[in-house]
Formats: C-alpha cells, structure tokens, sequence
C-alpha cells in the first residue's frame, strides 16, 4: 500500500516512516511542509495519507486545508489527518463531503501501534474512523441518547470510532451477532436508517451526533 | 413637513431651556460676592457660598447632560472628591478650577442664552411679519400707536410690502436652520468650560492606565503561576514516572519479560495521561483552534463544543492582532460558560461585528438573568481582561432575564 506522510517534526516523520515500513507499507513521499501538499497529493494518488494538521510556514491548520482542496479534485482520496489536539469542527469539515475514507486522531495514538495501522487500513479501503475524543465530545451533548442502555451507548461510541463489527465484538467481549443485534435496535431507536457498508453505517452515526 | 415642525419647535424648545439655564448667573455670582463680606462678618457666608455652589454645580450638571447628547459624547464632570468635614470641603471647592470654570461658564451661558433665544424668536417673528406684509398693509392703511415694524420700514408702500415676501421665505429658512446651530454651539461652550481640562483628562487616563497595567500584569502573573504548578504537578511528574518504569524495564527485561512488559504498558499509559494534561493546558493558554482560524474560527469551535445551542453572528472576516482575539476570546468563553453554568439558559447569541475600529461582541442568554458582577470572578475577570485593551463591558441583567453582555475592543490594525 502506497503512503504519504506529511509531518513537519523529524522525529515523528521518521518514527511514522519506519513504523509503516515495519507494518509493510510503501512510503512513496514524507513531505514537512504545507505549499504545494495539495499538488503532491493530487498527482501521487497514494493509497492513504497521513497529515499533520498544522504545517509550516503558518504552522495554523494548512495539512487539513490541503486534504479538503484535494478530496475536491480526487473524490474519496483517503486521508487519515493527525493533530496534537481535535477539533469537531475540523470533524465536520472533513466529513462534509461524505465521501468516506477519512481519519481524524489525535498523535497519541501512534502510541498504539496495532490499534493505528489497523485505523490506516480502515481509512485506506474507505471507511471512517474518529478519535475517541471527537466521539466523546459528540456523545456528551446528545440527551436523545438517554433512551439506550450502556451496551447501546458503548456500542455506538466504538461506532463512530470506526470500529467494525468484529473490532467491537473483540472490544467488549461479546459475540459479533450480538453487536448486530445492538446496532439494530439502538438505529431503530434513533431513527436512523439502516446502514450498509461500514463508513456509511459510521457516518450516519456521525450525523446524526453532529446534528 | 410635520415632522420639520416639530423638530423646529423642540430646538427652539432646547434654546428656552438653555437661556432658562442661564438666567440665575447673576443671582448666583451676586449671592458668592455677597457670601464673603458676611463669613467675614458671621458664620452664615458659609453657607451662602454652599447654597450657591451646589446650584451652580446642579446646573453644570444638566447642562453636561444636554451637551452630552447633543455633542453624542460623554461630558464628564471634573470636580475634586469632597473630603469630609465643612472647612474643608470648602478649601476643596474654592481650590478646584472646576467651581470657577462653572462660574465662567454660568455667565457665559447667561448671556449666549438670553442672546440666542432672542435671535431665534426674533428672527421667526420677522419673517412672519415680512410673509404677511402685504396683508398688513391692505388692512391697516392708517398709522396706528402699535403698527408693525414691516409697516414703519416700508413707510406703508405697496410695491415695497410685495418685495418683503421673498425676504420673509428666506428668513423662514435661516430662522429653521439657525437654532440647531445654536444649540451645538452652546454644546461646545459647555463642553470646553464644564469638561476636564485636557491636563485633567490626561491625568485620569494615565491613573486609569496605571490601574489596568497593574491588573493585566497581576493576571499574567497568576497565570504564569497556575501553568508553572499545572506543569510542575502534572506532566513533568508523569514524565518522570515513564522514564522510571522504563528503566525498571530495561532492567528486568531478560529475566522477567512480562514484567517487563506490564512495566511498559504502565509508561505507556503515563505518557498518554501527560499528553492530555498538557493538551487541556495549552488549550487553556492560547487554544489551537483561535491560532489556526482567528476568533471568527474558534468561536464557531466554541459554539459546537457548548452543551446548550448557540446563535452566532459572525460579522468579522479579518485577523485581528492576537492579543485582542485573545482577549476577546477568553471574554466570550467566560461569558457562554457563565450563561450555562449559572443562568440555566437554554440558549445563547452570540454576535460580533468587527468591521470598524471597535470590536462589538454581544453575548445573550434567555436565562433567569440577575448576574451581578460584584459577586463572582468570572466577570470580573472579564472585565479585567478587556480593560488591559481600553475595551469596555456593559451588563444588563434584570431579575427573570435576559441576561445581556455588551463588550466593545479598539481593534484598529
């Protein structure tokens, strides 16, 4: 699998180049600055790329900016976005244009290696994973979800993390039928249409919590 | 055309009352010239002299009232504070220019006051005579003991009493438009004799400087500290507890792998708890989001973290200086935070409108009001951070709501 890294700090530059290399990714670029990422990414098409949010020369947020400029010109181009910090509304500008393959976590999470690679993967054939922190800060300001039980609630946060079935199956130690039985009841109690492929069925829950 | 009329009769009005103002001058002056030979010779000057000083300064006061609104702009007053006991309020007083530039003034306005409302009834009363000068002449064709001046000027002469009629319209004009100026003019003599002398001014400004620059270094102190603790306590100690549990590892590593192994895990989990704390701190010093995308941004980031729903109107399309988003910020995360945490609103607008000089942000809830900014820190503290920019604030919060927050910030780039 092809990968893009654009991280401005050697250290994590080279820590993420050796990490994908070591999980037997290809890095085709390891970009550190801002000007012409859009560009680079556009005529790379890599497989997924990794963005540091703030990028010199304005160290402000010009790696969101490039990956939004270019999923306008190439639909869907997978960009998984890293920050120090989440924003959700960087969250909802990168999920605006609901094409799926987009990530957004904090750095921390490098720290994770298995649980990262496999968020790379998720991102890189399509579906949507968000930091547990954007989807806390979601959840905590939804009193409609007061009608579903702590499994439900679990169930959905590890969701709209990006988890799949099994991912969540694993999580909570329960079987995978069950989890799919949760999801159903917990979208019928919210209304939610049911789902099909795993970004979508991520991104419905994500609307309907940035609503 | 009504509403000339009316606009007419109400600056005629205002000149009424400027003269009116006027008129006890000599009264006044007669009674402090008095109040000296009588102290000398009983006790009873005193208070002549108080009785006549607090009128002149009751006086004063309406007239900086009036100026005020005429002028749209604050005449303030520039009176001494009065110690307590009569000696020496009275030293004070006779001490301060401010007694005698009233007194200046009083007589001033007596005279610029009789003189205006005369002219601008005068001037109405001539045109009115010169409009209806033909009239007058058709029906008083002898000569009368009260005869109009028209008539005498024109020595009863028809042709000349037909020619009076434009010059009536035109005075009808100058009578309609002098009294405004008038008015303004008074404004302006009120305002350079009762206002502060710009030696005044200056001094207060410099005490109002001295006081804000006090309190910003104050707050920046206190902050300086609580990030020094914030780090001291938090991330620096967890840090120590990665380096400590690392080399344990390092050391059991061969002959205890899973030991070695939970020994990492615990790092692990130090490091990351670190990472938050200094997350939440940075976030707390400047936010990354005010840094990325300016106020407009961060307040938009505000807006969706809030628990309760926000309005916003955003009338701001430019970067301003960072200590003023700064501030501006902080001001309005106080101000939202305040709203739901003590007012149980159920929502919130907010608007700010930076397209002049001044910044204009206004933060409204639908709470049940009553905010008192004397209790409590956070409005003060908001206070604090906008008067370390000349900014002011203004709170209006009647018991039962809304509560109204008015913030305004110099923000010339």
């Amino acid at each position: 699998m092809r990968v893009l890294i654009a991280e401005d700090q050697l250290l994590l530059r080279d820590g993420l180049t050796r990490m994908l290399t070591a999980n037997g990714f290809d890095v085709v670029a390891a970009v550190d600055e801002g000007p012409r990422l859009t560009e680079t990414l556009v005529s790379l098409r890599p497989d997924i790329a990794v963005l540091d949010v703030r990028l010199p020369p304005t160290f402000t947020d010009e790696g969101l900016r490039a990956a939004i400029a270019a999923r306008r010109q190439v639909p869907g181009l997978p960009v998984l976005i890293l920050s120090q910090y989440v924003e959700r509304l960087y969250a909802r500008e990168l999920l605006s244009d609901r094409a799926g393959a987009v990530g957004y976590l904090l750095k921390d999470r490098v720290g994770d290696v298995r649980q990262f690679i496999e968020s790379i993967r998720q991102v890189a054939t399509g579906g949507t994973v968000m930091d547990p922190e954007v989807v806390a800060q979601l959840l905590n300001h939804r009193d409609t979800l007061s009608t579903l039980t702590p499994r439900e609630r679990d169930v959905l946060r590890l969701m709209a993390e990006g988890r799949s079935n099994a991912a969540i199956a694993a999580n909570m130690i329960i079987t995978e039928k069950s989890v799919s039985n949760h999801i159903n009841t917990l979208f019928a109690k919210l209304g939610l249409p049911p789902a099909g492929g795993d970004h979508r069925r991520v991104l419905a829950v994500l609307t309907y919590l940035d609503r | 055309m009504r509403q000339r009329i009316v606009s007419g009769a109400r600056e005629l009005g205002q000149l009424l009352t400027g003269a009116a103002i006027g008129l006890p001058a000599p009264f006044l002056l007669a009674l402090i010239l008095v109040s000296v030979p009588a102290t000398l010779a009983a006790g009873l000057g005193v208070l002549l002299f108080a009785v006549a000083i607090g009128l002149s300064r009751r006086l004063a006061d309406l007239e900086r009232r009036r100026a005020a609104e005429v002028l749209g702009r604050p005449v303030h007053s520039p009176y001494a504070p009065l110690p307590t006991g009569l000696p020496a309020r009275v030293r004070t007083v006779i001490g301060d220019p401010a007694t005698w530039r009233d007194l200046a003034w009083l007589l001033c306005q007596f005279v610029v006051g009789v003189i205006s409302v005369t002219l601008a009834l005068g001037l109405w009363l001539a045109a009115a005579q010169c409009l209806v000068a033909p009239l007058l002449w058709a029906f008083l064709p002898d000569p009368t003991s009260f005869d109009p001046m028209v008539l005498e000027i024109t020595g009863r002469s028809g042709p000349l009493a037909w020619l009076l009629v434009p010059v009536g319209a035109g005075l009808v004009v100058l009578a309609y438009r002098l009294p405004r100026h008038l008015i303004t003019g008074q404004a302006r003599l009120a305002s350079s004799l009762l206002g502060p002398t710009s030696a005044a001014e200056l001094s207060t400004r410099v005490e109002q400087l001295t006081a804000t620059r006090a309190a910003a270094v104050d707050a920046s102190a206190t902050e300086l500290r609580r990030v020094e603790r914030d780090l001291h306590d938090g991330a620096q100690v967890r840090l120590i507890a990665v380096t400590m549990n690392l080399g344990m590892a390092e050391d059991v590593i061969d002959a205890d792998p899973a030991g070695a192994k939970a020994l990492m895990a615990e790092a692990k989990a130090s490091a990351g708890a670190a990472l938050t704390e200094l997350r939440d701190l940075v976030r707390g010093i400047h936010p990354p989001v005010l840094a990325d995308r300016g106020l407009a941004g961060a307040v938009q980031a505000l807006a969706l973290d809030s628990s309760i729903p926000v309005e916003l109107d955003l009338r701001l399309d430019r970067r301003l200086a960072a200590p003023v988003e700064s501030a501006a910020y902080f001001a309005i995360a106080e101000s939202l935070a305040n709203a739901i945490r003590h007012s149980e609103a159920h929502r919130v607008q907010i608007t700010i409108a930076g397209g002049g000089l001044t910044l204009q942000i206004t933060v409204r809830d639908d709470g049940h009001g009553g905010a008192d900014p004397s209790r409590g820190t956070g409005l003060r503290g908001i206070q604090r951070r906008l008067s370390a920019f000349d900014g002011t604030f203004r709170l209006t919060s009647p018991p039962g709501g809304p509560t109204v927050l008015n913030m305004e910030l110099p923000c010339a780039s």
